[in-house]
């Protein structure tokens, strides 16, 4: 095994290791990138620079928005798509890591079905490691955009009472949003069917309920999350239509909510399972924001992380103050 | 002169639980039995062509370990016979039994014959098979175990595979009553463990790694309990790793059950919190729990709910280790840091020297049903020495295991094994341990040792 290296670039493996003050940078530096990206316009943050997607575990959506995000900074994308273990390869994890770094890449963003494999990875390499999700661990991009849309949309996180209703136990999702969004002062509701929730719901500082009625009329913002149709353990749960029945966003249970209330999903949606269709279209729903707030909070996640002198030299010349 | 020098153990604390014995000593060792022991000075030193001083050490029966895998044969790049020994020998011990999860698996005579036979042949220190209960450990149909006990097991196990059907286990501990060995249980319920790759808890929520109840573990124990309170025969409960199977096995032996129970120097001092890292050594079946867990452990060793300290040393290669979490294989080496770890809990007072004794070598003999573990007079003469006091680090250099995969490389252990006699032979360690351990041994021959 190899000696720790001595590290002098930062990571994001998970949305634990950011504080308030870290998160609201990230938000302004968005902020700032958010028009230009409306308006077309890349900005040349990552230029000269080449970035690898290290997928080890399908994903579209993620592994697109961290492709735009690069060539947005004027970087190069590298997808290196390797579904699978690397037992079944015959190759180490930190073997197939170290010869993409070899490669000579300047950051590596990584999807992996075992949680905790980024950080395996940035233990062992020199360049940064973004964690893209791995196992039922994190997604902190996906917890720093929904967080930045919700903020968004309602000025502030302070006291606001949010909802996040599905499979808990095996969100990645989950977990970065819980741990984003008090850090930013959110009041959080778990709920789900109870085989669904963590065994400990209490121990991650969330309220949590087994039926969704209840919370609906105090709640600002529901994320629904992805039943996970893929990881479905077919004893977990009896059927989807007896999940959808109990626990999906229906018509009846969203007309319990407030008329500013928010809607969130991670996508992508199972229409008619989580969400009921005329839900999705509901003007409370910000699903595609997000989309495209993943692409903006991905692009200041790499300038931080994979340039950052470049990055402040940019803002000072704008007179951005961050 | 005969074969085997006669070696005189001058002034060491001689500690042997079977005679109750805790006091400075000297023992006498001829044809490679235990002559005498007696008070010190009371034995010249004109009876001896060899003395060893050991003023300030430990002279203890020799350690057994009840549980390892030597992985020979079949699956020798992990480990082999003699490797396994070597490390064993180096880190005190002078017997080992090793589990039946080879290549072919030991669920035979013949491949209990193998093992005896490559001891022979190549291990430094006493070897003794623990067949199989069931054949291929697939928990299907009883292996041929009358076979394999002829042929030289001790006991019977299918470790790392929890027979989970209930009738099996029970006919399995109906037939071993004939033969008096003990059934040895890894006992985890392994549905419910389902793909659980540490303690189900508040941390493996937060880690999002999938988790292993303690449940499993409780389920399985008060199974091989009701089981034994059936047929009344010898139940051994592997590696207890939880407070809830604990109080289980409290009431058994409350009720006079014939059932005994074991630790492993990792559980007794590692907690999940370990697991943070995401480092594949901390992980292990059953997995590490809670602090409260090893508090409850440590406090079952001392009174004796439990009845003794094994590694379950569990050599792996370095692809099955530097992977991911969920991919990673469990388990640890153990043989060569198993005296300095269970040595801490003598030194907090948990354990006194006389109990630490009792857990590392008289009850893994009893066990076994192995004629050593005592200091008794006319016995094998295996001895071990500890220095309770010497300070090392362990280093990856110093590993005799043909594995590495250990959670405690480049700690800072106190209290060594510095000398093993395996039926009266002061034998050496080839290649010897080397750094601390080598400069050790060698001012223990030049300075303390006189040849007459």
């Amino acid at each position: 095994m190899d000696q720790a290296h001595p590290k002098n670039q930062k990571n994001l493996i998970s949305s634990q290791d950011m504080s308030a003050t870290d998160i609201k940078r990230l938000f302004q530096i968005a902020r700032i990138f958010s028009p230009e990206v409306k308006q077309g316009k890349t900005l040349p943050l990552l230029r000269g620079k080449t970035l690898v997607n290290l997928f080890f575990e399908s994903s579209t959506r993620t592994r697109t928005s961290f492709e735009l995000a690069i060539r947005k900074l004027e970087g190069s994308a590298l997808n290196f798509v390797s579904i699978g273990s690397s037992l079944q390869k015959g190759e180490t994890l930190i073997d197939t890591a170290k010869n993409l770094e070899a490669m000579g890449p300047h950051g590596l963003i990584v999807r992996h079905s075992s949680a905790g494999s980024p950080l395996i990875l940035a233990n062992s390499l020199k360049i940064p490691i973004i964690n893209a999700g791995d196992g039922f661990h994190e997604h902190p991009t996906q917890g720093l955009l929904d967080a930045y849309t919700i903020q968004e949309k309602l000025g502030t996180l302070e006291k606001k009472r949010i909802v996040i209703l599905g499979d808990i136990a095996h969100s990645r999702v989950a977990r970065s949003n819980i741990h984003i969004l008090k850090k930013l002062g959110a009041s959080i509701a778990v709920c789900g069917p109870p085989s669904l929730l963590p065994p400990h719901p209490e121990a991650l500082g969330v309220d949590f309920s087994f039926r969704p009625e209840s919370l609906m009329p105090d709640a600002d913002v529901v994320i629904a999350l992805r039943v996970q149709l893929e990881r479905q353990n077919r004893m977990q749960i009896p059927s989807l239509s007896e999940y959808s029945r109990f626990w999906g966003l229906s018509r009846e249970r969203a007309r319990l909510l407030k008329k500013e209330a928010l809607l969130l999903h991670p996508g992508p949606v199972n229409r008619g399972i989580e969400i009921d269709s005329e839900v999705m279209e509901d003007p409370r729903s910000v699903i595609l924001d997000q989309v495209f707030n993943g692409i903006v909070i991905r692009m200041a996640v790499l300038a931080e992380l994979c340039n950052p002198f470049e990055l402040a030299q940019w803002l000072e010349k704008r007179g951005q103050n961050v | 002169m005969s074969e085997f020098m006669s070696i005189l153990i001058q002034g060491g604390l001689i500690i042997d639980p079977s005679q109750d014995y805790c006091q400075e000593g000297d023992l006498l060792i001829e044809e490679g039995k235990i002559l005498a022991l007696d008070r010190p000075g009371q034995i010249p030193c004109t009876r001896a062509s060899q003395v060893i001083q050991a003023q300030g050490k430990w002279v203890v029966p020799g350690l057994i370990d009840a549980h390892v895998h030597l992985r020979e044969p079949g699956l020798e790049y992990k480990e082999t016979i003699a490797t396994g020994t070597r490390a064993a020998r180096a880190g005190g011990f002078t017997s080992v039994a090793c589990m039946a999860n080879t290549q072919p698996v030991n669920d035979n005579a013949y491949v209990t014959a193998f093992i005896r036979e490559k001891a022979k042949a190549t291990a430094s220190c006493r070897v003794f098979p623990v067949g199989a209960v069931t054949k291929g450990l697939k928990g299907e149909e009883l292996a041929e175990i009358g076979g394999m006990i002829e042929a030289g097991a001790q006991a019977i196990s299918d470790d790392g595979m929890p027979v989970m059907n209930s009738y099996l286990m029970r006919k399995a501990m109906d037939y071993a009553k004939a033969f008096g060995v003990a059934v040895i249980s890894h006992a985890e319920d392994a549905n419910l463990v389902g793909q659980g790759v540490m303690n189900e808890s508040a941390l493996s929520n937060e880690l999002g790694l999938r988790g292993n109840p303690a449940a499993a573990e409780e389920i399985l124990v008060a199974r091989e309990i009701a089981l034994c309170r059936l047929t009344g025969a010898r139940v051994h409960l592997a590696h207890i790793s939880s407070k809830v199977a604990l109080e289980h096995i409290v009431r058994a032996k409350e009720a006079g059950l014939p059932v005994t129970a074991e630790a492993s120097p990792h559980h007794l001092i590692l907690t999940e919190e370990t697991l943070r890292s995401f480092q594949t050594n901390f992980k292990m079946a059953p997995p590490l729990r809670t602090e409260e867990d090893v508090e409850a452990l440590q406090k079952a060793v001392s009174e004796k709910w439990i009845d003794l300290i094994a590694t379950d040393h569990a050599p792996h290669g370095i692809t099955e280790k530097a992977v991911e979490f969920d991919q990673a294989a469990f388990g640890i080496i153990g043989l060569q840091t198993a005296v300095p770890l269970t040595l801490k809990l003598v030194e907090q007072g948990i354990l006194s020297p006389l109990r630490w004794v009792e857990c590392l070598s008289m009850n893994p003999a009893r066990l076994l049903n192995l004629p050593y573990g005592t200091l008794q007079k006319g016995r094998e003469a295996d001895i071990t020495l500890i220095h309770p006091e010497w300070e090392w680090k362990f280093t990856a250099d110093q590993i005799l295991s043909k594995s590495q995969n250990t959670p405690f490389l480049d700690w800072n252990l106190k209290g060594a094994a510095i000398a093993t006699l395996v039926g009266g032979k002061l034998l050496d360690h080839s290649p010897p341990p080397r750094r601390n351990h080598s400069e050790l041994l060698r001012g223990f021959y030049s300075v303390e040792t006189s040849k007459r």
